[in-house]
């Protein structure tokens, strides 16, 4: 049982940090980005074609990957920002600024769809994977086994998460991220360039997501569809959390992680992301407002 | 020509039940303003419904009642009803954006349900040999196939016609006061709850009325049939031809199932064996291309009417505010 | 004679390119002066506010602050122009600190000199906010979130403050010490711009008045001529009745 235990743990970091993004982009722009789940795609994406690039034979210690398969993350990450930036400025921008009930979601739904395609057209439908290395799983405690790319999945974020929270908290921008999510009217009164927060809400949302992406691909596999499986999750995690808390994100997604995974021996793996839709729904039902959250 | 005839027939029978439920999503969206992205969910309980109840016998699963025609159809109406009771009476209190996230939800779980609940759904093998109606008056594929167009048309009209009685009718006319200023039709006593949660289960058992024909018409239905690509179809049916006018969900479902069958025809043609799959893609892309442009350029469709100002617009200009004044 | 603090001639603007809230609205703010501006409900104070904040299209007509043009300025840079404005709800960031919420105010500025001794000027002018520095701004009282509201607006050292409706939702003890606190701002060399439904309050601390009526200035004159003018009285009361 604490195998699953363990396995909810790594699986719930990959979606908290995809949820992170999301309810960044939900608070700061007030609309649910379904086509986030293909930020995670894409960066994973990138990652493999970069890998190829930077490949180096020398991997680091137990990891399956070496030094030149961080350059890869590095290169996604910036290559996932920008898609994110063209994505708002050719789409979302022109449709928030419009005259319309227009909805940024169905948008976000249609260029989800896209973008999927859009990886099957450039890369084919077939599942990758970073390397052709064993990923070797030791007992790390007892009745736990993880490789050393889970370790390394759990750790860094829990490392990103904490880099996130001090930048929120210590610096000018991170403030005025918290300032523009709270109240956008407000923060242009006070001087806060809401575009250039903006900008960097989509920058720091996508570089999450792709880190997500990279490390589920990882972990698993990468293929097309990835993102989208995983949105449900990270919505729910969301929500779970509590709309607009990133705390809430952290926490959703940890829960639905473990709730998912802790599923497995009950309904088998096929349903996992119906445990997250059924969590969602009955968070919904019975306190929308979500553990952490304090907005409707 | 009689080969151009049936394709036809074949086009215009699918392009009709295309149109009943983009007109059951119009009357979510378009009337009602509910984003409902799990069509394909609802699209899905109708048709299963429909081949379990008229169905014959299965080898592993619930169905074989043989049940008449009629009764499959109601019986889509009914489940697909029911689970958009279910689902939205949580929901619907909700910020409009839940509707969303948890309609894609139902829609992933029901196809998750679908594939994996074999004893219910036949799992990835799907059901089939899903009867047509009046089996024994034509003989001819092409005669069959003229029946159920008919049919399709006949009850694509029977919706229109309901559809347009209601919209027109006092319920009508206030469904549209809660859309156009919630807070005043509230004062009034209408409780604009109850009003959403009856338009969307009306409109989703449309469209669970739509999975039913789908069903009998091509005889077999699997998982596969029930995407989130679907939902995204017709979501394009609705916006090009222009929501808000019955008329136009009509329209768009014709042009836009034209626009899919045809580049799906030049992909085939075109493209070697070996690029279908990314021929698959690109038409995929191409009809996004389609839904991008038109909400941005035109986002009223080819015959929609004009909507009124958004309020994710109040974030970014900035110049406006929720409309004070003092 | 130096350009006034604030200028705004013959505007016209409006939320929706249909209707037009401000038809033709003037008014001037001298340097050092508090002006209060007057009127009935939708008669559009809080519109001109806004307006000359940045948040309202102008469709013509200018507003022009020390001699510049303001109305081609986009909102978010009006306060490192030197204009503050202070509206009259959803004026904290509730869930960030009080302290936080002076640091945007800081921030604003551009320059980092002078933050602690700003800050410390700050807490004395509003002793109550020193004790609550680190909680929520949203949970606040009242009275202190408007405390909290101008402090803001002071940080980022303005040379022209606005204030919708300061004394909204308050007690009249509190009422009394706002319009108290007004005259202390204004004792640090700002010029002070008011929007008030209280005429009396306002008026008793104000240098000259303007009320407005159907987006047009109608009446402006002395805060003290003002209070005895009937016809403001009018206005409010529905008699030919002075205020004071």
């Amino acid at each position: 049982m604490i195998q699953y235990f363990a396995d909810g743990i790594i699986a719930g970091a990959t979606i908290a940090l995809g949820a992170i993004g999301l309810t960044l982009t939900y608070n700061i722009l007030r609309f649910a980005n379904f086509a986030h789940g293909e930020f995670l795609t894409f960066g994973a994406y990138f990652a493999l074609l970069f890998a190829g690039f930077f490949a180096s034979a020398q991997t680091i210690g137990p990891l399956t990957f070496g030094w030149g398969f961080l350059v890869a993350v590095a290169a996604a990450l910036v290559l996932t920002a920008l898609l994110a930036l063209v994505l708002d400025r050719l789409l979302f921008r022109p449709l928030r600024r419009s005259d319309v009930i227009v909805t940024l979601v169905i948008a976000s739904f249609g260029a989800s769809l896209m973008l999927r395609n859009v990886v099957v057209f450039l890369w084919g439908s077939r599942p990758e994977y970073y390397s052709r290395n064993i990923a070797v799983s030791s007992e790390i405690l007892p009745g736990v086994r993880m490789s050393a790319d889970e370790l390394f999945v759990v750790a860094l974020t829990a490392a990103l998460m904490l880099a996130l929270h001090l930048f929120l908290t210590r610096t000018s921008l991170g403030r005025s991220m918290r300032a523009v999510s709270d109240d956008p009217s407000l923060a242009r009164v006070a001087g806060i360039d809401v575009q250039a927060v903006i900008r960097w809400t989509w920058i720091i949302g996508a570089g999450l997501a792709a880190v997500a992406g990279i490390l589920f691909g990882l972990t698993v596999q990468i293929s097309s569809e990835m993102g989208f499986n995983l949105i449900l999750p990270m919505f729910a995690a969301a929500i779970l959390g509590g709309i607009g808390s990133i705390y809430g994100a952290v926490l959703g997604g940890l829960i639905i992680g473990l709730a998912q995974e802790m599923s497995v021996p009950l309904i088998g793996a096929a349903y996992k992301p119906a445990v997250a839709f059924l969590l969602m729904f009955a968070i919904l039902l019975v306190y929308p407002k979500g553990i952490l959250g304090d907005r409707t | 020509m009689t080969g151009t005839f049936s394709y036809l027939v074949f086009f215009l029978a699918q392009a009709s039940i295309f149109a009943i439920v983009c007109l059951g999503l119009n009357l979510q969206w378009g009337y009602t303003g509910l984003f409902n992205i799990g069509v394909a969910g609802f699209f899905l309980v109708g048709a299963y419904t429909f081949a379990i109840l008229c169905g014959p016998e299965y080898l592993m699963q619930v169905g074989g009642f043989e049940l008449p025609f009629l009764v499959g159809l109601v019986g889509a109406l009914l489940t697909s009803g029911v689970v958009a009771f279910v689902v939205g009476i949580p929901t619907l209190r909700l910020r409009e954006d839940y509707l969303a996230i948890v309609t894609i939800g139902i829609a992933t779980t029901l196809q998750l349900v679908a594939l994996n609940a074999e004893w219910l759904t036949g799992g990835s093998q799907g059901a089939a040999s899903i009867p047509r109606p009046l089996p024994g008056l034509f003989e001819t594929v092409l005669g069959r196939n003229v029946l159920m167009l008919s049919l399709s048309l006949g009850v694509m009209v029977l919706v229109y016609a309901g559809l347009e009685a209601m919209v027109r009718s006092p319920w009508g006319r206030v469904l549209k006061a809660i859309r156009e200023d919630e807070t005043a039709a509230s004062s009034l006593g209408k409780n604009a709850f109850l009003y959403r949660l009856q338009s969307f289960v009306i409109g989703s058992s449309i469209m669970g009325l739509g999975g039913a024909l789908y069903a009998s018409f091509v005889g077999f239905v699997s998982p596969q049939d029930f995407m989130p690509i679907l939902t995204f179809q017709v979501w394009t049916m609705l916006i090009v031809g222009g929501s808000g006018n019955n008329k136009g969900a009509v329209l768009g479902a014709l042009v836009m199932w034209a626009v899919w069958t045809l580049s799906g025809t030049i992909a085939q043609q075109v493209l070697p064996a070996g690029l279908q799959v990314k021929g698959g893609a690109a038409q995929v892309i191409l009809i996004g291309l389609v839904l991008m442009t038109t909400l941005v350029f035109r986002p009223r469709g080819l015959i929609g009417e004009e909507a009124a100002v958004s309020s994710a617009a109040v974030v970014e200009s900035g110049s406006r505010d929720s409309g004070q004044t003092a | 004679m130096s350009e006034p603090a604030l200028a705004v001639r013959d505007v016209v603007a409006g939320y929706v390119p249909e209707v037009d809230i401000l038809r033709g609205v003037g008014l001037e703010v001298r340097e050092r002066e508090i002006v209060t501006v007057l009127g009935p409900n939708g008669a559009g104070k809080s519109t001109l506010m806004k307006t000359i904040a940045g948040l309202v299209p102008v469709r013509s007509g200018s507003i022009r602050m020390f001699g510049e043009d303001l109305v081609d300025v986009p909102a978010h840079r009006m306060v490192s122009r030197g204009l503050a404005y202070v509206p009259q709800t959803g004026n904290v960031f509730a869930r960030l600190s009080v302290q936080e919420n002076l640091e945007i105010g800081a921030a604003a500025r551009g320059a980092r000199d002078g933050f602690e001794e700003d800050l410390d000027r700050m807490y004395q002018l509003f002793p109550r906010l020193a004790e609550r520095r680190r909680q929520a701004a949203g949970t606040l009282s009242g009275g202190e979130r408007q405390m909290v509201a101008v402090a803001r607006a002071l940080m980022s050292r303005p040379r022209v403050l606005m204030l919708d409706e300061p004394s909204a939702g308050l007690s009249p003890l509190l009422v009394g010490i706002v319009f108290a606190k007004v005259r202390e701002v204004r004792e640090l060399g700002l010029t002070i711009l008011v929007v008030e439904q209280n005429a009396r309050a306002a008026l008793a601390i104000s240098d000259r008045g303007y009320v407005l009526a159907e987006g047009r200035d109608r009446i402006e004159g002395d805060a003290q001529a003002l209070l005895e003018n009937p016809e403001v009285g009018e206005l409010y009361l529905g008699a030919r009745r002075a205020l004071a």
